[in-house]
């Protein structure tokens, strides 16, 4: 089975933000470690950088109009933060990878979600 | 011979969903083979007798369905486990077992991806085979919303990956404590709404006494087991005209003796299995619930016992039971002690436990506050009368 998996930052703190500065060095270098790791895990796929929510621009069209409005489509605390991909025998294994992404332990959320197959 | 049939099914249900799942790898093509195996049975078997082995006719029969089934549908057939499998055995007889996979079913239904309205309609539905209107009727919502519910699970479990097995080593305490809470919601929810659902009791107890037969090593299995067992040995003497009565106003001649014996002997098992550390909180629930079946009762140590239960659960419900116990043991001020120290405000138990307790240290306005507390937040009709009466003894 082929996983997605949204990361939701909720709180946690990310590179660059004064948060992530008031880190230890130590806080800092676990969650470089936790996703070395995650990226030597078999099956693991890392999604593309993504700059932070603030940065996202949300485009809806209607009656024919583009509409664009400043921020994410979710709630600014809410929007996704990253994104990976993770192949898998099932469930279990995917929410064993989820629980280890630094974001599911500091304040935030990891939703898995099933891909279709074809 | 209706009545047989009828004992056979409820008895082989389980066993054979949970083999049909296994074998063919979906919910839906299972249940769809299992339900035409159990009307095939129920036209030949009072024609031609019932099979030696009706659990393997009815496997056998089922897989055949089964498999018929996906050769009508090739393109199902090149999703399913079935390809890795050789031909089913096309003479019943010869097969004299077939696996036992209802806990790698019960764990998949209980899987915590799932929300736990779901995870007891499905364990309901599966290992139990209510129907869909019976499990609708017993948690009070409309048919077609448990209809709804059952369907989007099963579609999870497919769509999300939900493994069929039993967890391994590591994910096994925080899974087990799972399932045990679907039985003991089961249980429940058939046990403390007046008049008491025996069927969703007996249901509960039939789970229970299966996960202890294919888990015998766990002694929680069998804490949940022994104290499902000693509470409901004392339904019969719960409810008095539809109106609740109180442990310790119950008439224990009505007391199933035979119930708390066998409640005991598996709690034993539990005790037995735990060595010497404490229990965890069904074995200590069951050893409290073995305590109360007795005359007299052992205060000091029920209160014991609930203090080891509040520290295990941190919950202040139980440590307002264990004031109810306190207060047996060492008189009603101690145990009011307890009581006001808890914030529980919105819950009517922890009032009128208030009230019963100062109406016993003499304070019978604060006692009538208390009860009046309690009737403003109490919903059950049954426990309503319970606590006008109560209010209404204050005044004699």
């Amino acid at each position: 089975m082929r996983y997605m998996l949204l990361i939701h930052q909720g709180t946690t703190p990310t590179p660059g933000s004064d948060a992530w500065e008031r880190l230890s060095e130590d806080e800092k270098g676990a969650v470089y470690g936790a996703y070395k790791a995650l990226n030597e895990t078999p099956g693991f796929t890392s999604g593309v950088q993504m700059q932070p929510p603030e940065t996202a621009t949300t485009v809806r069209v209607q009656d024919g109009r583009t509409l664009t409005t400043d921020g994410p489509f979710a709630e600014l605390k809410e929007a996704i933060g990253g994104y990976c991909f993770f192949e898998a025998d099932d469930l279990d294994a995917a929410i064993e990878l989820a629980s280890r992404i630094p974001a599911a332990s500091m304040g935030g959320g990891i939703e898995v979600r099933p891909l279709v197959e074809w | 011979m209706v009545a047989i049939l009828e004992q056979t099914f409820r008895d082989e249900w389980g066993r054979v969903l949970a083999a049909l799942i296994g074998f063919l790898g979906d919910f839906d093509l299972a249940e769809e083979a299992a339900q035409e195996a159990f009307a095939t049975a129920a036209e030949r078997w009072p024609r031609d007798g019932v099979p030696t082995n009706p659990g393997v006719w009815l496997v056998t029969t089922a897989r055949n369905r089964g498999i018929d089934r996906i050769r009508r549908d090739r393109t199902l057939a090149a999703k399913t486990r079935l390809l890795e499998v050789p031909e089913a055995a096309e003479d019943p007889m010869d097969a004299t077992t077939f696996p036992d996979e209802r806990l790698e079913l019960i764990f998949t239904c209980c899987h915590p991806a799932l929300a736990t309205d779901a995870q007891v309609a499905l364990t309901l539905r599966t290992l139990g085979g209510l129907t869909t209107g019976e499990i609708a009727r017993a948690f009070l919502v409309g048919e077609p919303t448990m209809a709804q519910r059952l369907v989007r699970a099963k579609r999870k479990i497919k769509a999300a990956g939900i493994p069929f097995r039993v967890p391994p080593d590591h994910l096994l305490p925080d899974r087990l404590a799972a399932v045990l809470a679907v039985v003991y919601l089961i249980f429940n929810a058939g046990y403390s709404v007046p008049p008491t659902r025996r069927d969703l009791v007996a249901e509960a107890l039939r789970l229970g006494r299966a996960l202890a037969e294919l888990m015998p090593d766990e002694p929680e299995v069998h804490g949940l087991l022994a104290m499902m067992l000693l509470h409901d040995a004392r339904c019969a003497a719960r409810f008095r005209d539809g109106d609740l009565v109180l442990l310790a106003d119950q008439d224990s001649a009505l007391w199933d003796t035979a119930q708390i014996a066998d409640g005991r002997t598996v709690l034993d098992r539990a005790l037995a299995l735990h060595g010497r550390g404490a229990g965890g909180v069904y074995v200590i629930q069951a050893a409290i619930a073995s305590l109360h079946a007795d005359e007299p009762r052992d205060w000091p140590q029920i209160a014991a016992l609930y203090g080891e239960l509040a520290r295990l659960t941190d919950s202040p419900v139980v440590e307002l039971t264990r004031a109810v116990a306190v207060a047996e043991e060492r008189g009603p001020e101690v145990g009011l002690e307890i009581v006001d120290r808890l914030t529980l405000d919105d819950y009517h138990y922890l009032h009128s436990t208030r009230g019963e307790l100062l109406r016993r240290v003499g304070r019978t306005a604060d006692a009538r506050d208390a009860y009046h507390r309690a009737l403003a937040l109490v919903r059950d009709d049954a426990e309503r009368r319970l606590l006008e009466r109560r209010l209404a003894e204050l005044d004699t």
